[in-house]
């Protein structure tokens, strides 16, 4: 029960930063990747933000053993990088750059801008649902 | 066109960073947003209380926030549908594949330091870069 109240308030928090971020404007976004053009490195301190504060204190937290109001932490293992990391890395990198949606923003958006995030977002899940179908096998 | 807001994203980017946190102390999950979603597909077995209850907050702050005027802005128009489409289909299809987008591989993956996650970040940054490039400034279209 708490550790979906913390997936709750982390989840606020999350909408809350993007929108103060206006990491949901697509716009924004596309600026940040036009570098040969009027170039907008907002999205840089935005993740820059972002890292600051899971460098500092995800070592912290890692170290306490287990999380508060769960059995144990749920990472990732793997460290090697192969063909599919990158390949996939790639095609979202493609789709991001078409039209400055990656998946938190598309999600945030389907309330404020549904006319583009409703589109996105469903095909965006036909296409996670359909890769283990014919891609990366 | 958009200007640099260097306060602004800083701040929303600390307070990502805090979300990620909260969600690692709290639950022991990683705030990666194709993650989560997309454990909530059909044939997923992962639980789904928590996911649900991540993405539905998702909603709620970014709505809550948009109540401050300061932080509206005029939605784009006009953007082909086709496009929305094709771009959904990729980043769904990338992201599954390489298991994270920029919250899960940028946000949370830099922060634990992880080799996969930085040759992820990296990869996805320079494409994107390339991409809008030849659309934009060689293609012409999209603008």
């Amino acid at each position: 029960m708490k550790a979906r109240l913390a997936a709750l308030i982390s989840g606020i928090l999350f909408g809350l930063g993007l929108t103060v971020s206006q990491m949901v404007n697509p716009k924004k976004v596309l600026g940040f990747l036009d570098v040969a053009g009027q170039w907008d490195p907002s999205l840089l301190l935005v993740m820059g933000g972002g890292v600051l504060v899971t460098v500092l204190s995800f070592p912290w937290i890692q170290r306490r053993g287990r999380p508060l109001w769960a059995e144990r932490f749920s990472l990732p293992t793997r460290s090697d990088i192969d063909r599919n990391l990158l390949l996939g890395a790639a095609l979202f990198g493609i789709g991001w750059a078409i039209a400055g949606y990656c998946p938190g923003p598309a999600i945030a958006a389907l309330l404020i801008n549904p006319a583009e995030a409703v589109p996105f977002v469903l095909a965006m899940l036909l296409g996670a649902w359909l890769q283990p179908r014919w891609l990366g096998r | 066109m958009t200007t640099f807001t260097p306060i602004s994203a800083l701040i929303g980017g600390l307070m990502i960073g805090g979300s990620a946190a909260l969600l690692l102390l709290g639950s022991g999950r990683i705030a990666g947003i194709s993650g989560i979603a997309f454990g909530l597909l059909p044939a997923s077995n992962g639980e789904r209380g928590w996911r649900l209850m991540f993405l539905g907050g998702l909603l709620l702050g970014t709505l809550l926030a948009w109540q401050l005027p300061t932080l509206t802005f005029a939605p784009r128009q006009g953007f082909p549908l086709w496009a929305l489409l094709v771009a959904g289909f990729l980043v769904g299809t990338g992201t599954r594949l390489g298991n994270g987008c920029t919250s899960g591989h940028g946000i949370c993956g830099l922060g634990r330091r992880s080799p996969r996650s930085l040759a992820a970040t990296l990869t996805f940054v320079l494409v994107a870069m390339v991409t809008f490039f030849l659309l934009r400034h060689v293609l012409g279209v999209l603008s």
